[in-house]
């Protein structure tokens, strides 16, 4: 198949932006390609120009359809788990001793697989009580999806692993019952989790953190788009407070940049250190 | 050593590899002068759940330090960068990286088909794509748009490859410019290289 051109792709945002008032403008414009040609290849359509047609009759169960296919949704349980390491010794620890109810915003959980990860380590610590989480998506859909904590059996070795290189420790299987191919995560472990839609584009901040998960979302924007996406995490975290990115990202190119400070440079964690 | 003539300059050099290239990789960063200017970016596939070891180990014989870019990185002449484990890496317009972590492509994340087509979005004809031994058909979609923008290609002899499914399938897809040994791609690289610095 043909690669999109800009002109194309830019038809395409202006539309979005139109009609469902979803701004792709600042998307990161490689990966964003591919996401729309995944799309037309997934649905069948016969060209570039079908799609736009489809999209423009307003539809809006197809645009759901399109928001969950646009969005990347490739995550693990414990991923990079040195990281969850630093999270269960050193942040959380720290945090602990402010004495007061603990704020974390999951932002962009995709289908809660980190969401969970945290819950874990803060039943392990027995702090469940003492920490409020808050984990928003733009997508609807893979909310929903969070909500079940179901996975498929096949992801669970990967988890399994990852938790133990974490140093959990018990083994992952205490969390969850196995059930014709699925994985069903203990949902006790969401009681007290807010699961709600938040658009990071748009930039409203809705409340204050201690700590801040946006790993491997940010990569799919471009810098101005990360420039804005980081004044709203600046300004809904406390001072001397947390923001975890993924470990392949960094704050350095950003114009806020020296705000932070890094705490964690193989991690990727950052300290917000000016208002 | 073999000279090639290079009248064409290019910005960038992406180098993809599988099963049997990283010696091939090792030996041919060991020849390169440290002074090289062209930026080279490998898509080497490596273990997805491994995210430390493969650039030292690489790191041991390369005449210039070999860098895992982060998201955003700009590209920069005088630089060898390798894919990070579990992402995709892309080339943006502007001359930066991009990561991803979008699905597997050809059982692979990195994949060598999304740095090599980004690549030849960005460079068109100022790109060299080379191709190296393996044992899948990741690369052959890639190579095939280097070529259709204009850039030059290059694969490992098949013959001379541990595993040459994916040198021959990207001459099974396109138009391949050079069927190199790996010594000639390493001539090759040091041709284009003195030519570069005869012209500035």
């Amino acid at each position: 198949m043909q690669e999109l051109e800009i002109a194309q792709l830019r038809t395409l945002t202006e539309l979005l932006k139109s009609k469902y008032n979803y701004n792709f403008t600042d998307y990161a414009m490689s990966s964003f390609r591919r996401r729309i040609q995944r799309i037309i290849e997934l649905y069948k359509f016969s060209s570039f120009d079908a799609l736009l047609q489809k999209l423009s009759l307003g539809n809006h169960d197809f645009f759901q359809e399109f928001l969950s296919e646009i969005t990347v949704n490739v995550t693990e349980m414990f991923r990079d788990p040195t990281f969850w390491t630093e999270i269960r010794e050193k942040i959380l620890p720290e945090l602990l001793n402010l004495n007061k109810t603990i704020s974390i915003w999951h932002a962009g959980c995709s289908s809660g697989e980190e969401v969970l990860s945290m819950a874990i380590i803060l039943r392990e610590m027995g702090i469940e009580g003492r920490v409020r989480i808050v984990a928003t998506d733009i997508d609807m859909a893979i909310l929903q999806k969070a909500k079940e904590a179901v996975y498929s059996i096949k992801n669970m070795e990967l988890n399994t692993k990852n938790y133990e290189r974490s140093n959990g420790p018990f083994t992952l299987d205490k969390y969850y019952e196995e059930k014709g191919g699925k994985a069903y995560l203990d949902k006790s472990l969401l009681k007290d989790v807010i699961l709600r839609e938040h658009n990071l584009v748009e930039g409203d901040v809705f409340s204050k953190f201690d700590l801040i998960l946006c790993r491997n979302v940010m990569i799919y924007f471009n810098q101005s788009l990360q420039n804005q996406v980081l004044k709203v995490f600046h300004e809904s975290l406390f001072k001397n407070s947390y923001l975890a990115v993924g470990s392949k990202e960094s704050l350095i190119w950003c114009e806020i940049a020296n705000k932070f400070l890094v705490v964690n440079n193989e991690e990727k964690i950052y300290k917000k250190i000016k208002d | 050593m073999r000279f090639f003539k290079i009248e064409q300059d290019y910005k960038a050099i992406v180098i993809g590899g599988s099963a049997g290239s990283f010696q091939v990789i090792s030996k041919l960063l060991s020849q390169l002068p440290s002074d090289f200017e062209t930026p080279i970016i490998m898509c080497l596939h490596r273990l997805r759940h491994v995210r430390n070891g493969f650039v030292e180990a690489l790191n041991i014989k390369s005449s210039i330090p070999i860098q895992e870019p982060i998201d955003k990185e700009p590209i920069r002449k005088g630089k060898f960068y390798l894919s990070p484990a579990n992402y995709h890496l892309s080339v943006e317009l502007g001359n930066t990286f991009a990561l991803t972590t979008e699905d597997l492509l050809n059982n692979s994340r990195p994949s060598i088909d999304i740095l090599l087509q980004t690549a030849a979005y960005a460079y068109r004809q100022k790109l060299i794509g080379i191709l190296l031994s393996g044992a899948n058909r990741d690369g052959a979609v890639g190579m095939k748009m280097i070529h259709e923008r204009g850039g030059l290609t290059i694969v490992q002899d098949p013959k001379d490859c541990l595993i040459d499914t994916m040198p021959t399938s990207a001459l099974n897809s396109t138009t391949i410019d050079h069927v190199l040994s790996v010594p000639d791609i390493i001539d090759f690289l040091l041709s284009l290289d003195k030519q570069i610095k005869t012209k500035s």
